[in-house]
């Protein structure tokens, strides 16, 4: 277990945007006052290149997160060490102020399936998630924070919530949290749960940090509405207004803006990372100190 | 069967399927909500392939393009989390791919696009000075037994077919008249090296392709020069080292001593 190992100085209260290339020359022109960029790390485990041409510009002048997609903490076999090996070396070139990755998997017999896939919250699941989280901290020397994930589905083998099971993460490890609350919104939805309960079930003190992003609609067998995490729209009012509501509980937090599909034009993602900072700033200056409590 | 793996084969199967053990709130057929992994499972792979494979697209369509990347991404899902590197071996599923047998030169321009993207991602290296150059000039006695050390992202590619001018033809705006000029017969090589940040692509011919892959297997300039001329009795050294120069691919020259060449 990894107490306070939380690097110093972490990243800034504030609202920041995921690093695209597209976006690679605009930042470096327009030096824009941000909070932070998130990277998807396994895109810049690549030897040489632009990619690391413009991310060692942009860190120069920039506070940094980076969030690991292809670990499978959730999966079935040990973690590939291999790919932990990367992952140090990422980390230990760039110096992030934070590291973060999913409860999911995605790799199964040696083949990766490029998606977040879900898994059940029972006794075996959790026993082998915290021993993945454990290796993490180690391998890494750091605390890393865990995102909750948007799900479609649930296991008939699941015997806990997926708050509990969390918790219980964060308990055993010692890891912190990655609260994404697009994701909250998109399986409360998904599985008829309420969202607001959702965010209070969880051990305020271990969220290090926000993720927001836009969900697509659809609609199940039953005709009930499902949505899908597309990271390819604007944030929406409702998750917006839980975001408040976990502003109000947390006080203000790193938020990100997520956005990987239908990209648009880089102010148009940093005026949506301004308005998260509009309001856990506004948020904090109303909020009473036993919100915390 | 683990539960994983169960998830995992219905994901990349070929009839929509669902494993078992799974629930939903209200009841309903949870196939339906199943989709939702499956389809962002294979469009995730498909894209990671029309996004190294532009040209490949345009050449068939992106409706054939998709139906080839799915059957190849179902049969060979990606061994790794760095997406960067998925599809090495693509170009070859296409050329069994009976479907686009009508295209000879498909396969070549998809894997002349794999080369590109990764020399994209290479290793970075500077390019030797000028005043090495020069000083390697200045002592032709010395120039057979010279070794040189080339940019990490040189890539030397020889096909049948008029690849370059292919890929060539669809960087323009005019991507119809520019095609229409190109005799996809004709066989091409290409070099590819990324110096800054861009990735060029020059035509070669074929004994520069042999010269250049000779001097990458660190053989010395005789040598290469040698096994050039004996592929084709035209080939001209000062032009192939030219262009090397030019574009920046010789990062290191050597002489070891006492070299043999």
């Amino acid at each position: 277990m990894i107490g306070n190992a939380s690097p110093a100085p972490g990243l800034p209260a504030r609202g920041g945007v995921g690093l695209k290339p597209e976006h690679f020359r605009d930042i470096l022109a327009s030096a824009p006052d941000i909070g932070f960029f998130e990277i998807h790390a396994e895109n810049y485990m690549v030897d040489g290149g632009p990619f690391h041409h413009y991310l060692g510009r942009i860190r120069e002048n920039h506070c940094l997160s980076i969030h690991g997609v292809g670990l499978s903490i959730g999966g079935e076999s040990p973690l590939c060490e291999a790919h932990l090996d990367r992952l140090a070396r990422l980390l230990d070139r760039y110096q992030p102020e934070s590291f973060s990755e999913h409860l999911a998997w995605a790799s199964h017999g040696g083949a990766f399936l490029n998606d977040l896939l879900p898994v059940p919250y029972d006794a075996a699941t959790l026993a082998r998630v915290c021993a993945h989280v454990d290796r993490v901290q180690d391998r890494l020397g750091r605390r890393m924070l865990l995102e909750n994930p948007a799900t479609y589905l649930e296991f008939a083998a699941s015997t806990m919530a997926e708050t509990e099971f969390i918790a219980e993460v964060v308990k055993r490890t010692g890891c912190g949290l990655l609260l994404d609350v697009n994701n909250v919104y998109v399986a409360c939805v998904n599985h008829h749960r309420d969202p607001y309960a959702y965010i209070r079930a969880l051990p305020p003190a271990a969220i290090g940090q926000i993720h927001l992003a836009g969900f697509a609609r659809d609609t199940d067998a039953a005709g009930d509405p499902l949505l899908i995490d597309s990271h390819g729209a604007p944030v929406a009012q409702a998750v917006w207004d839980l975001y408040a509501y976990a502003m109000e509980r947390l006080g203000p937090t790193p938020t990100l803006i997520e956005r990987d599909n239908d990209i648009p034009a880089f102010p148009v993602l940093l005026a949506e990372a301004q308005r998260a900072e509009a309001i856990m700033n506004e948020v904090d200056a109303v909020r009473p100190q036993e919100a915390l409590a | 069967m683990s539960p994983h793996e169960a998830f995992a084969d219905s994901l990349l199967a070929v009839q929509p399927a669902c494993p078992p053990g799974l629930i939903t709130w209200n009841g309903s057929d949870p196939a339906r909500r199943f989709a939702v992994y499956r389809n962002n499972v294979m469009v995730s792979l498909i894209d990671a392939l029309a996004d190294t494979c532009p040209v490949t697209q345009t050449l068939v369509g992106e409706e054939f393009f998709r139906a080839v990347a799915a059957e190849y991404a179902r049969a060979n899902p990606p061994r790794s989390p760095v997406m960067a590197h998925y599809g090495a071996d693509f170009a070859g599923f296409i050329e069994e791919f009976a479907p686009a047998a009508g295209l000879p030169y498909l396969a070549d321009v998809a894997r002349l696009e794999m080369l590109r993207a990764e020399a994209y991602h290479a290793a970075d290296a500077e390019p030797v000075s000028p005043e090495a150059i020069a000083l390697l000039a200045a002592d032709p006695g010395r120039l057979p037994a010279a070794r040189f050390t080339l940019h990490p992202s040189l890539r030397i590619m020889e096909s049948r077919h008029a690849v370059v001018s292919l890929w060539a033809a669809h960087q323009g705006d005019d991507v119809y008249s520019a095609l229409a000029a190109v005799d996809t017969a004709l066989p091409e090589s290409a070099l590819l090296l990324r110096a800054g940040l861009d990735v060029e692509i020059y035509r070669i011919t074929a004994a520069t392709a042999t010269f250049i892959r000779h001097l990458q297997a660190g053989r010395g300039l005789g040598t290469a020069v040698d096994l050039a001329l004996a592929a084709d009795a035209a080939f001209d050294m000062t032009e192939a080292l030219g262009l090397l120069i030019r574009a920046g691919a010789i990062g290191g020259i050597t002489h070891p001593e006492g070299e043999q060449t």
